[in-house]
Order: structure tokens, then sequence, then C-alpha cells
């Protein structure tokens, strides 16, 4: 009896203390971590897949080096979870992962219902659709009846359903949950077309067993600017995320590459010498290391370079710039001055 | 006069503290713990909801209300995108239940059969059955499901090419499709017409057994019932001037338009959930046969009982005790089981539900709606399965 007693106190006096317990501020976590854990897609080529040696390659995955170059100074130092659609804003809301760069649509639900803080968008897409070619469909205005493959939880399923109301077709979805049984199921014939964010559908017809059987129809149904996102609760860190990507599009407007930003360490011009840290202010203004920009472009890459890499037009995908080219090149992609 | 003190006669046991007293003890600790686990709970509680609006993420079930804006493959019900978010998770939650229930049937029936099978002492019989349950156990069973799944979408060929084995019959990897009766005033009277047969076939039941106690004169009661399932219904369809019309399915477009389409996503997940799961049914219907003991078939038979009489009125009822909770809990691993529809396309609840948290962000409440459903699903097939238990179990003496 009188150990259970002392038990019972013991553990009384342990609760008394435990009033609301805080999520321990982002930035510090990762620091004391030594690492980012970043959440990726996993199954789109170009965006965020392992290639055939596990090595991680795409848009988003490089995104993801250059945070950890802009934190740590070394753009390895992140550790990649690939997530399902359903399974990706639970990670980040809940402190699985620190970022989530997966080719996500910033939304004004998302932005506000679920906690999320969306930064710079990385890259601007729109919905399309992919159709076989021996269907004879030039349109998606003539898919009414059709069958269409979606994965679930997505933007994308809401889009197409407003899509096919607004102009009175029917359809039928079928959808499943992994992005790569979803496209073995489109191609094997189950469903008459695909439907998602067009560089996906890119990227899924890259790898298909014979990509020149596949069109992507004209229509683009929706607007998906593409952003990574943290959780809200650290402004610090929300604005470290913001300014890395911010820092690839501006490095690309004053022409820095990672092959010569060494020898951009030695300009003249002024606006060079603050955004890469040589005049000291803008690594302290965001509690980061003063070379922070240098670490990123050296290591990563300017916007241009990633963008080449990864879809560009000698890569399998094959996409042009588009509304990803700098504003001064037509495009969307407009850094603010980095003073 | 020994050591044993006698009892003091005069004094009376004065009033025991309460840390000596056994039963205020119990008390006082229950009241105890009792706090602790509700002081756990309200501190979880409200660390959650303070957690969550730091975070301002939304809480509460207003999300029922609001318009889902997403589609549903199959759906019992008629549902489209305009509906509610709690519209879509009844879709989901009928698509679960007719799932499981047809699984559950079909399961039974196969698992019996199996399980007698393998007691057969036919050679090639036996030996067929015990192949089918060790590979059926073995495999996991989303393997199984991927696998029927891919042979209904590659083996069948495109829409434009679906087989025609009869008119108004179609196969193909959309599923199949078939004509049926086309909307009708007489299928509502048909179908209480239906009822009411099955009503009089249970009291010629009742009839015809206590006829039997009571004079030993058989009724064919299965045959009578069957005759008038069929016999009241067509009577009401003769009465509405017999209608024929047909919904025929004609392809147009896409897909086919018309009739019923019994989609690859509910066909494979029934054959998978059904095979895998009447494996182990065949085993506990085994079970329960062989713990019958050999002297009752032996005394059965010697009264000149045929092996089917034998089975029917000697083993099964001794049988069913061993059976039906082992069998109860194949029936919960089915329903379970089915929510593994997701990773095939087929929309069970769990796969409605894991949307819907997607889209609203709120994954507390769609998960404890998850509990509660599959919950509610698994209590009512067990307390009914109690129920049946305890209807046929044998009364020992």
């Amino acid at each position: 009896m009188k150990p259970f007693k002392l038990l019972s106190i013991v553990i009384c006096l342990l609760l008394l203390p435990c009033s609301i317990a805080y999520a321990g501020k982002d930035l510090d976590a990762v620091r004391k971590k030594g690492f980012i854990q970043a959440g990726v897609n996993g199954g789109v080529f170009g965006f965020g897949m392992p290639d055939a040696k596990g090595v991680w390659k795409g848009l988003d995955v490089d995104t993801a080096h250059a945070v950890a170059a802009a934190i740590f100074g070394d753009a390895s130092k992140v550790k990649f979870t690939p997530l399902t659609a359903q399974q990706r804003f639970t990670a980040l809301q809940t402190g699985e992962i620190d970022l989530l760069t997966r080719n996500c649509t910033r939304t004004l639900t998302r932005e506000t219902a679920l906690g999320l803080n969306f930064v710079q968008v990385n890259y601007y897409d729109g919905q399309a659709f992919m159709a076989p070619k021996k269907l004879g469909v030039k349109s998606a205005t003539e898919l009414d009846g059709a069958t269409v493959c979606v994965l679930p939880g997505t933007t994308t399923e809401q889009n197409a359903a407003d899509y096919f109301r607004a102009n009175h077709m029917k359809w039928k979805p079928v959808v499943i949950e992994s992005t790569t049984e979803l496209a073995k199921t489109f191609f094997a014939g189950r469903c008459d077309v695909l439907t998602s964010d067009s560089s996906q559908l890119a990227g899924t017809r890259a790898v298909a067993p014979n990509p020149k059987d596949y069109v992507i129809l004209p229509e683009i149904i929706s607007k998906e600017p593409l952003a990574p996102a943290v959780r809200h609760g650290d402004d610090q860190f929300r604005d470290i995320v913001d300014f890395t990507v911010l820092a690839l599009i501006n490095a690309e407007e004053l022409g820095i590459t990672s092959k010569n930003v060494d020898a951009k360490l030695q300009s003249e011009d002024p606006v060079v010498k603050r955004f890469l840290g040589v005049t000291p202010g803008n690594g302290k203004a965001l509690g980061l290391d003063e070379k922070w920009v240098y670490n990123i472009i050296k290591q990563v890459g300017n916007y241009g370079e990633i963008f080449d890499r990864n879809v560009g037009p000698d890569t399998a995908l094959g996409l042009e710039r588009g509304l990803n080219a700098l504003w001064t090149n037509g495009g969307l992609m407009y850094s603010p001055p980095f003073k | 006069m020994g050591k044993a003190a006698a009892p003091d006669a005069e004094s009376t046991p004065s009033a025991i503290p309460l840390w000596r007293d056994p039963k205020k003890r119990a008390i006082v600790f229950q009241i105890v713990v009792l706090l602790l686990v509700l002081g756990t709970a309200y501190v979880l509680f409200s660390n959650t909801q303070a957690n969550l609006s730091r975070q301002s993420i939304a809480t509460g079930f207003g999300f029922l209300q609001t318009e889902s804006g997403f589609e549903i493959g199959e759906s019992v019900i008629p549902y489209s995108s305009a509906d509610t978010y709690g519209r879509a998770l009844l879709a989901g939650a009928l698509n679960t239940i007719k799932v499981s229930f047809i699984g559950i049937v079909l399961m039974t029936i196969l698992g019996v059969f199996v399980g007698i099978a393998r007691l057969s002492r036919n050679w090639l019989v036996s030996r067929m059955a015990a192949v089918f349950i060790e590979v059926m156990q073995n495999i996991p069973v989303l393997l199984q499901l991927f696998f029927w799944y891919a042979i209904f979408y590659e083996a069948f060929p495109s829409p434009r090419q679906a087989l025609n084995p009869l008119p108004g019959l179609f196969l193909c990897n959309r599923g199949l499709i078939m004509a049926v009766p086309a909307d009708n005033a007489a299928h509502q009277p048909m179908f209480i017409a239906l009822i009411a047969a099955l009503a009089l076939w249970w009291v010629i039941r009742r009839w015809a057994k206590g006829r039997q106690e009571r004079t030993g004169r058989s009724f064919p009661v299965v045959r009578t019932g069957l005759g008038l399932c069929l016999l009241l219904p067509a009577l009401v369809w003769l009465a509405y001037g017999a209608p024929t019309a047909l919904d025929i399915p004609e392809l147009q477009g896409f897909n086919f338009h018309g009739g019923i389409t019994v989609s690859p996503e509910f066909s494979a997940l029934l054959l998978g959930l059904v095979l895998y799961t009447s494996a182990f049914v065949a085993e506990i219907v085994r079970a329960g046969i062989q713990a019958v003991s050999r002297g009752q078939i032996e005394a059965a038979m010697s009264i000149g009982l045929r092996p089917g009489q034998v089975l029917h009125l000697v083993v099964m009822p001794q049988a069913l005790r061993v059976i039906v909770p082992p069998l109860t809990s194949q029936m919960l691993n089915l329903t379970k089981n089915s929510s593994l529809a997701i990773a095939i396309g087929f929309a069970d609840f769990v796969s409605v539900a894991n949307t819907t948290i997607n889209q609203t962000g709120q994954a507390i409440e769609g998960v404890a709606l998850i509990m509660a459903v599959y919950l509610c699903f698994s209590l009512s097939t067990s307390v009914f399965m109690n129920w049946y238990n305890k209807k046929t179990a044998l009364v020992e003496r």
C-alpha cells in the first residue's frame, strides 16, 4: 500500500506543471537537429523522384537543398520523406517534416484553415488533361461521359469536378492514392484521360512505356501556383525559406550562376555586393551567415540552372519556361530587392 | 483456558479508520484513478485545442455542412460534387456496408464449402481445398487485391471492343455492364410481395416443425418457400400488365450509358477479400467439425441417416458452437480489410474520409469519424453474431 501511495503522489506532482505545451520554434529545432526534414513527392519525374541510383532529383528537391545551404552552409543537410497527396499536410502540421516542397498549390483554405504558410512560388503551373491519341480527342470540351483518373485529396480533383460541372458534362472518376499506381492504371486503359498539373503530366508521359501515343490536351483549366510551405508560428523560418527561393530568382536576374559566383564576389556593383553578402547586413537581418546566398548559388545554382537541369527543354520533360521565365522575359518570376 | 482469547462479549468493534478498512480503501483508490484518467484526458484535450488554435487550424464538425467539391466513383445514393461533405461520407459508408455485407455472405458460404471439402474422403477434392487454403492464407491481402485489380483492367478489352456474350451483357475493362428492367411502378409492390412470401415461408416452417414433432410427417418446407417467393411477385407482376421494358446499355462516346455497371474496383475488392477471408473461415469450419466427437457421426449413421443428413442434423449444430465466435472475428476482419479499397480506387469510407481530411485539413475530426464508424460496424456485427450464437447454443445437461 505504501509504495502505491508514493507512486500516485509522484504522478500527481509530475502532472502539475503540465500546462499548455507549445511546439518549439521550428528554426531552433532544425538548427539543433543539424538537418532539414523535407517532404517531397516521390513519384513525379522532374520535381521529386529518386533516380536509378536512389539519389533524390527534382525542382522541389533542389529547392530543399537551397534552404539547407542557406541555414547550414551545406546543401546536403536535408533528409527527404516521400508523401502521398493525402499525408502531405498532416505531416507538416504535426511536425513530422519541417518543410514541404511537394508541388503543392497555394490556396486560401490551405493558407488559413490548415495553418500553413506558403512562400514564394517556385513553379507556376496549370491543370490539363492527357489522353491516348487513339481516342481521337482534340479538346477537353469533347470529354462528356469520360472516365478520368485523378489523385484523391488534391486541387486537381476539385478543379476537374468544377470544370465538368461548369461545362455541363458528365464524368466518372477513378481515384487511386499512389501516383505510380494511378499512372499504371491510366496506361492500361482503365480510364480515358488522366488529369493533373501539366508539368506532372509531362513527367508521367516521359516515363511511359510509349510516350508518343499520348497527347496533352491544349486546355489549361486552372491556376496552380506551386510553392514550398512551412507551418504557422515561426516567422523567421518562413522568411528564410521565402528569401531562399527569391534569392534563386534574383541571382538569375543579376546573371549570377554557380559557375561565375566566385568571380562575382570580386564585383564592384553595390547591388551584387549586398546580394552576395560582401557588404554585410542581409544575413544578420535573417539570422543567417552572411555567405548564405553565396552558398546557395555555389552549391545548387540559380533558378534558371535548376529549371534547365530538372524540367527544361533538354530534359525528358522538355518544358519551356513560359510563365516561369523572369519578369524581364515576359514571365512571372519577380524578386523584391535584396536590401 | 487456552491461549486463544474468547471473544469479549462486552466491547463492540470500534469504527475502523479509513486507511485500514479494505472496502473504503478500494473506493478511495478507484476515485483517485478515475480522477487521474479524467485529468490526463482533459490535459490532452486542452493541449490539442491550444496547439490547433495557435496554428489557426480549423476545428469542429462544421465542415460536414460545406460543399465537398469532389466526385465519388460509384455511390449507392445519388451524389454529386455540389453536395456536402456529410453526404459524401454517407455515400462512402454505404459503399463500405455494401462491400462488407456481400463479402460476409459470400465468405461464409465459400468458407463452409471449402472447409467441408477439405474433410472430404475424396483425395482430389481435399487436396484441392488444401491448396486453395494454403495459397489464399499466406499471400498478403493487399497483394491479392492488386493482383485481381490488374487482371480486371489488363485482361479485358476497352469499351469500344467490349465482349458481348449475351445481348444486353457487356464485359470490358470498365466493368460488367448489364441490362436491367426499366424503372416501373410494379417494382415496389413486387418487393412487398417478396417480403410477404418470406414471412409466409417462416410461418410454414414453424407449422411444419410443430407438425413433425407431433405426428412425424415431414413437409417440403424449402421447396414450398422457394415456390412462394417466385409465385407471389410473379402474380403482382402479371397484375401490373407484365411489363417487360429493359434498360439496355449502349456505347455512347466514351462509356456505356444505361443498365447497371459492376465496376472492376468493386469486383476486385470483393473477390480479393472473399477469397482471402474464406480460407480462414474454411479452417475454422474444419476445426469445428473435427471438434464433434467421432461417436456422434457413427451413431447417426447407425440409425440410418444419409451422410448429408448426418452433417446437417447432427454434426453442424454441435460444430456451430465452436465455429461462430472465430467466424465473427473473420467477419470483422473482412469489414476492416475493406479499408484497403483506397489502394485500388474503390470509394469506401476511409477513402472518402481521407479526401475530406485533406481538403479541410481537419485530421483529428476525420480520424475520429473513421474510428467511430468502424466501431459501429464492428459492434453491430458482433452483437448480431453473439445473439445468433446464444440462440443456437445447445443446452448442456
